[in-house]
């Protein structure tokens, strides 16, 4: 019986590794959308956070030889900064430019991995990133760990990420619902002239919203690729993770309560085709590696089709700002 | 003659000169921003990098004209698809999952079906490839139209679940071990050339471009000479007021995704009914085809004409890409140079403001047109 909970648990811990950027990222879509920005482009802001904080750490690593937290704190920081910088031009064309936010998107997550294998091999003449992923690894948290449950889900073999997306979490909620900046950004996305005319900055509001979305979508991606491998290459992809995020958000009806909720039930039952070997049942059907890998997505599917029915979409998500509109 | 003279006079006012002169210009400044990157990362071989780009399709006379149109063909079924779905105001972003599922039906009939006689195999081929995609359309359809399931959501989880069940199928019905990869269709499979292999020599090219233009024009009917695409796209300006004017909304949305997704289907079939040695492999990609297909819809504007020349030119400039690879270059300088396009195109209202300023003198009439 040990041995069930210990494979519960460490499925559970791998799941997180999923988990945690998808709400990252679905949070930074939340931001996003509910100051009036549709943003499908989180995909590229994860590459470019992904790609320009893996490189950073990588040259750091190489040059002076900081390994640890400490350096991957840095990459996060340059990850963030990556991910805001790209973002401006979202911002810009969508409130600027009144451009149609699915275009700017579109071009916007053409553009990231395109350019980055670019200047991976304009810089360095190779298109693959190494960084010491292996010392980011927390063993175990002292003290913490001996906690029953919560200790070896959350804090043995595990990544400080894991960490930082509680935080985010809690406080993008506190940000959202408890301040006066977040009623005013979720105003924006809802009436904007009716905000506008409240004597908010309709324009300032949605820059913001889409400034912290792509902090956080940069550092989503970085948090995506480390706890797979200290090789980012070839591609620089994150396999579609912007875009189901953009699915997390959507289902979780741009609330983070849900959104952690759908984020956790994926993160789990992407896992599931590890779980094989403590459900015998399971282990009995004999699935192939398919089908176990398309369960998630069609979990999420069946999850959504339940729970559509009254979309809670920000009202004014994806509508430029006019100020002569009532 | 005098009307043809206003006539080109007044292109660039009227709606399509607008529209093709702001993509226009677009495409003048994305290939510019390419041309700025290539110039602070490898100043020397800037000028001849950016030559072959725009030239690259030319280079090798008739036969890389028709790599070029080997590339297009899919592109620009893609691109009808997501723009046929624009116009009733879906986001397909599912086409690569469509076009996937095409993709293995097309195979599928291809290796097995080989008691189809002549022509009737690759004709049924490509029909199946045809039904499975636009099953593949019917299933988002349904669940944006009777439960309210975003469409972008839907396609996206689709795509993922078309990935994984085509590698599972041609695991389990046509797999090629030795290679990991599908088998090769039957000759009687592959689309024909209609003549056309006479007029590119020695490209890979096939019949799927005289079906992307069939496409091309049967969309172009449907959209602006039929009842069923004046409804399509009533409904995509507003559901609520096409449902008050009697339009079924709900079954509109529904046919919408499923032409959507039997384009993508045919545009499966394009790509893998050949002998050139082009097989469904066993890793779990995303076909880029479809996501092209977006780019494709978003220049051409999401019309059937748009598309078609949106389609080209992307073929086109890949070609030259393809052939930059020769300096040291990456070929993803031209994804780069596409994305900016796209993005310069998002910004074509400025564009189009300026177009009006600057023909504004000439005509006075159009006061209040908003």
């Amino acid at each position: 019986m040990t041995e069930f909970f210990d494979v519960l648990f460490n499925v559970t811990r791998i799941s997180l590794f999923v988990a945690v950027p998808l709400v990252i990222v679905a949070l930074a879509g939340l931001f996003s959308e509910r100051s009036g920005v549709v943003n499908i482009a989180l995909e590229g802001m994860m590459v470019m956070g992904a790609f320009i904080g893996a490189f950073v750490m990588g040259i750091i690593a190489t040059r002076t030889g900081l390994e640890g937290n400490l350096l991957f704190i840095i990459g996060m920081i340059v990850a963030i900064a990556a991910g805001m910088a790209f973002s401006l031009f979202h911002a810009y064309a969508s409130v600027n430019m009144k451009a149609n936010q699915i275009i700017s998107g579109t071009a916007l997550n053409l553009f990231a991995p395109a350019f980055a294998v670019f200047m991976a091999n304009a810089i360095t003449g190779f298109s693959k990133i190494k960084y010491p992923a292996i010392s980011f690894f927390v063993r175990e948290v002292p003290l913490l760990s001996k906690i029953p449950v919560l200790g070896p889900i959350m804090f043995t073999k595990t990544y400080i990420s894991v960490y930082v997306g509680i935080f985010i979490l809690i406080a993008a909620y506190i940000v959202l619902y408890k301040t006066r900046f977040g009623l005013r950004l979720r105003s924006c996305g809802e009436h904007p002239q009716a905000a506008d005319a409240a004597g908010i900055n309709v324009y300032k509001m949605r820059y913001a919203g889409v400034l912290i979305s792509g902090a956080l979508a940069g550092l989503g991606g970085l948090f995506y690729i480390v706890p797979i491998t200290g090789n980012y290459d070839a591609s620089f992809s994150v396999s579609g993770y912007g875009f189901l995020a953009l699915a997390v958000l959507i289902s979780g009806q741009w609330k983070p309560k849900r959104i952690l909720i759908i984020a956790l039930l994926f993160g789990f039952a992407s896992k599931v085709s590890t779980m094989t070997s403590l459900i015998p049942a399971l282990g009995n059907l004999d699935l192939s590696t398919e089908v176990l890998r398309l369960f998630p997505y069609v979990a999420t599917l069946v999850v959504l089709a339940f729970t559509s029915k009254n979309s809670q979409a920000p009202r004014a998500a994806g509508e430029p700002y006019d100020p002569g509109k009532r | 003659m005098n009307k043809l003279f206003k006539k080109i006079i007044g292109f660039p006012q009227s709606e399509s000169g607008e529209s093709f002169l702001s993509s226009f210009s677009a495409i003048l400044f994305g290939v510019a921003f390419g041309f700025i990157l290539m110039l602070i990362f490898n100043p020397s071989e800037a000028f001849e990098g950016i030559g072959i780009i725009l030239t690259g399709g030319f280079e090798a006379g008739r036969s890389s004209l028709g790599t070029v149109l080997v590339n297009s063909a899919p592109i620009i079924i893609t691109g009808l698809s997501v723009g046929f779905a624009f116009k009733t105001g879906l986001f397909n972003i599912g086409a690569t999952g469509q076009l996937t599922v095409g993709a293995f039906a097309a195979i599928f009939v291809g290796v097995n079906w080989t008691f189809l006689p002549g022509n009737l195999h690759w004709i049924v081929a490509v029909l199946a490839a045809i039904l499975a995609g636009a099953i593949w359309g019917i299933i988002p359809g349904l669940l944006k139209a009777f439960l309210n399931v975003h469409e972008v959501v839907a396609t996206i989880m689709l795509n993922y679940i078309a990935m994984y069940l085509v590698v599972l199928g041609v695991k389990e019905t046509v797999f090629n071990s030795l290679r990991s990869e599908s088998l090769s269709v039957h000759p009687n499979a592959a689309i024909p050339t209609f003549g056309l292999d006479k007029i590119f020599p020695d490209s890979s090219i096939t019949g799927g471009l005289i079906l992307a233009f069939i496409a091309v024009i049967i969309i172009y009917i449907i959209l602006k000479k039929t009842t069923f695409g004046y409804q399509l796209k009533a409904v995509g300006f507003n559901r609520y007021a096409a449902q008050y004017a009697g339009i079924n909304e709900k079954m509109n949305i529904v046919y919408s995704m499923a032409i959507a997704g039997a384009l993508s289907g045919l545009a499966g079939a394009v790509v893998f009914l050949t002998q050139s040695g082009i097989h469904i492999t066993t890793t779990y990609i995303l076909l880029p085809q479809g996501f092209d297909g977006i780019a494709v819809a978003l220049l051409g504007l999401s019309t059937p004409i748009g598309v078609l020349f949106a389609g080209i030119f992307f073929g086109y400039i890949k070609v030259g890409g393809f052939f930059l690879q020769r300096l040291a270059f990456e070929k993803e300088i031209i994804s780069v140079i596409i994305a900016s396009i796209i993005y310069f195109s998002a910004l074509s209202a400025i564009f189009k403001k300026y177009v009006r300023k600057v023909f504004a003198t000439k005509k006075n009439s159009d006061g209040g047109d908003e």
